[in-house]
């Protein structure tokens, strides 16, 4: 039998195959890794994953929802155990493959050197996987588990415990005709809030960044101080301003600058219909200056002899913008308009700031203007549909990261790794 | 024909005019109305024109009168603490993280890359239900410093591949020959190469600075007691609580927050832009 196969074999208990290729100090350092992973995590292991299994067997000794973060971490600790499990196998195939060919393996002080130089990467980076796997991934897999089972106010610990449902939940959207005829309603608006608000900030932006950089415009410093104005105050405050403004009773548009003209006063903040109107206005004011900002510096570095040869050809205005212009914009400015799309179809803030999703609507816990993520936000805040509110939110993340992949498809950014 | 031509520029420039008169216009006149508001006397806006009649300092009074309802100065101070810990913690995580990936080959990387990739992708929104739930269990509520940690997670993930895609724009040959010269890769990351990426990072310590403190969603569900709120969550709960009842002193805090922060984006815009460009078009 050759010296690799024998290695790995031993190697099903860890250290054991370094024992063989004679490398005592890694085989021990695997050792006793493997012992102090069992001693420490024995417990954690045990109880969550069983937990994870049954979500608890009797009240009140269990509570559902602390055994699945258990059980969770569970798993994260058993991905990591495999992890180390597979290095240690691999290393000891690969030494025996060594010693097969006649070479030595390395030496303690390689390994030693080795170490230190490849560990460079792993120890700055380190720090930030850490945050990230307890910040985000850790409660983004705790949401996703929630989604198959039946956790809502009905079914909450400690005084209940939860199951797992399975697909119910995503079955329960697309047929019990509420919940269906909610999500559809939600998504629509949600799709139609997303490219109408977006494309009038990216369009606003553009244009004014055109505008303003014509040669023979005068003032152009305090024109672009001023037009920048809205980026530069911080968003909360200018959609609690607005909500201010657009009020029915007490609101300046309606009392001042719609009286001025002569209109009836609008009900903006309790018909759906005209809190979109006036929400997709708001986010044009509040979107474009970062679009007209880097519009500008895009404007900017367009050298100035393709015009001049345009000039020369006779092309006129329009002819330069579309011919010149505006394609130079569209490639510079690709990932930054399509970053607009993503953010507004999550933009939270300005919907629930402004009438926290309102009017509501009769009959659905969505109100006129819910998108998807506030519509949530109130499934798990106000009515406790935690299992529901968390299928959604698989739901979207599809939806979000199917488009961003055939985003990073298009612009080929990611070919380059 | 000259004239014509003449004749179209004037067109031309006097509709530009317009235009960007009109956006002016529409920019500034929220602007002063809550500056109008938050000279107002009395509470309701009925009565309120932009600029007052009798103006008056009481809105920015009563917001440091200490009610128990209204503690403005300590929502200020929570904020500021958040965002400037948020940020630090933000750019020292993030230049390291993206040093590492773009600097070195090591075991892992596309793994790592790709995993950040979707990360970016899924909203920190999706563990809103599990943040909730546990911050209830666990009896973190109110805890800043669990936002902090959150914040932080949060911003990891888009803002390395920010960083990674300008550090990958830096030539190697001067990482290489500081080597020769005998430097530590600690040394010749934070000596030449952070030193080169400034205005990245700039727009990194934005990103930092700006997210915890516009951010309402987390801090919602984690800050419960008055005293721990933060500034998005105090004002909003002050406007909507007797909606109109006490616009004109969120008007004046308002004020007080806009100011600030506007002032320092104007002045720094340049160099947010010019990262963010560069940034944006490396992917």
């Amino acid at each position: 039998m050759q010296h690799r196969t024998r290695a790995l074999i031993l190697s099903i208990i860890p250290g054991f195959g370094q024992f063989y290729n004679k490398q005592w100090v890694k085989g021990l350092v695997y050792l006793v890794l493997t012992a102090s992973f069992f001693i420490v995590f024995k417990d954690l292991l045990n109880m969550g994953l069983w937990g994870i299994v049954t979500l608890g067997t009797e009240v009140p000794r269990d509570n559902s929802i602390f055994l699945l973060a258990e059980g969770i971490l569970a798993v994260i600790v058993t991905v990591m155990g495999l992890f180390i499990y597979y290095l240690n196998l691999k290393d000891a195939y690969k030494n025996g493959r060594l010693r097969d060919e006649g070479k030595l393996p390395n030496t303690l002080r390689d390994q030693y050197r080795n170490l230190v130089e490849q560990g460079y990467p792993y120890v700055v980076a380190g720090p930030s996987l850490f945050i990230l796997i307890f910040a985000v991934v850790f409660p983004i897999l705790f949401s996703i588990a929630l989604a198959f089972t039946n956790y809502d106010l009905y079914h909450s610990p400690p005084a209940k415990l939860i199951d797992w449902v399975g697909l119910d939940t995503f079955a329960n959207i697309f047929t019990v005709d509420i919940w269906r005829s909610t999500f559809f309603d939600v998504l629509a608006w949600t799709v139609v809030w997303t490219l109408c608000a977006s494309t009038l900030q990216v369009s606003l932006g553009i244009f004014l960044a055109v505008v303003v950089n014509q040669k023979d415009l005068r003032f152009k410093k305090f024109i672009r101080t001023v037009l920048v104005l809205p980026w530069a105050v911080p968003g909360f405050v200018t959609i609690l301003v607005f909500a201010g403004l657009f009020n029915d009773s007490f609101g300046a548009i309606n009392n001042d600058i719609l009286a001025f003209f002569g209109i009836d006063p609008v009900p903006w903040l309790t018909d759906a219909n005209w809190s979109r109107l006036a929400l997709i206005m708001m986010q044009g004011w509040l979107g474009f200056p970062f679009v007209f900002l880097v519009t500008t510096g895009v404007l900017q570095s367009i050298p100035e002899e393709l015009y001049e040869a345009a000039t020369i050809d006779g092309a006129s205005i329009f002819a330069k913008f579309k011919n010149i212009t505006f394609p130079m914009i569209l490639i510079a400015m690709a990932p930054i308009i399509i970053t607009q799309f993503t953010f507004n179809f999550n933009n939270f803030n300005i919907i629930y700031l402004f009438n926290g999703g309102g009017p509501a609507m009769p009959g659905t816990t969505a109100g006129g203007t819910d998108i998807l993520v506030s519509w949530i936000y109130k499934l798990t805040m106000q009515s406790s549909q935690y299992s529901l509110a968390a299928a959604l939110t698989i739901l979207l993340s599809i939806f979000v990261i199917a488009i961003a992949l055939w985003q990073f498809r298009k612009t080929n950014s990611f070919k380059e790794e | 024909m000259i004239l014509n031509v003449k004749k179209k520029n004037f067109i031309r420039l006097f509709v530009s005019y317009l235009i960007v008169f009109f956006m002016v216009v529409v920019i500034i006149y929220p602007l002063i109305w809550t500056v109008g508001a938050s000279f107002n006397p009395g509470n309701s806006l009925i009565s309120t024109s932009i600029i007052p009649k009798n103006p008056t300092l009481d809105h920015y009074k009563e917001l440091f009168a200490g009610k128990e309802s209204l503690q403005y100065g300590q929502w200020y101070l929570n904020s500021l603490k958040i965002s400037i810990f948020t940020m630090i913690g933000t750019v020292i995580s993030v230049s390291f993280t993206a040093y590492a990936f773009s600097r070195f080959r090591f075991k892992g990387r596309k793994n790592g890359l790709v995993l950040f990739l979707l990360l970016q992708m899924i909203p920190q929104f999706s563990a809103l239900i599990a943040l909730f739930v546990f911050a209830q269990m666990l009896g973190l509520m109110n805890s800043h410093w669990l936002l902090i940690f959150l914040y932080i997670g949060g911003l990891i993930p888009m803002n390395t591949y920010l960083m990674k895609g300008y550090l990958d724009a830096i030539p190697v040959s001067l990482d290489e020959s500081a080597r020769i010269d005998g430097a530590s890769n600690t040394r010749i990351f934070l000596q030449i190469l952070m030193p080169l990426s400034r205005p990245m990072i700039a727009v990194i310590a934005m990103n930092g600075f700006t997210n915890p403190l516009g951010d309402f969603v987390l801090s919602s569900v984690i800050l419960r007691d008055p005293e721990s709120y933060t500034l998005p969550i105090g004002l909003y709960n002050l406007v909507n609580d007797v909606m109109g009842a006490s616009y004109t002193t969120f008007a004046a805090g308002a004020i007080l927050i806009s100011i600030p922060v506007a002032v320092i984006f104007v002045m720094l815009q340049k160099h947010f832009v010019s990262g963010l460009t560069a940034g944006g078009t490396k992917g």
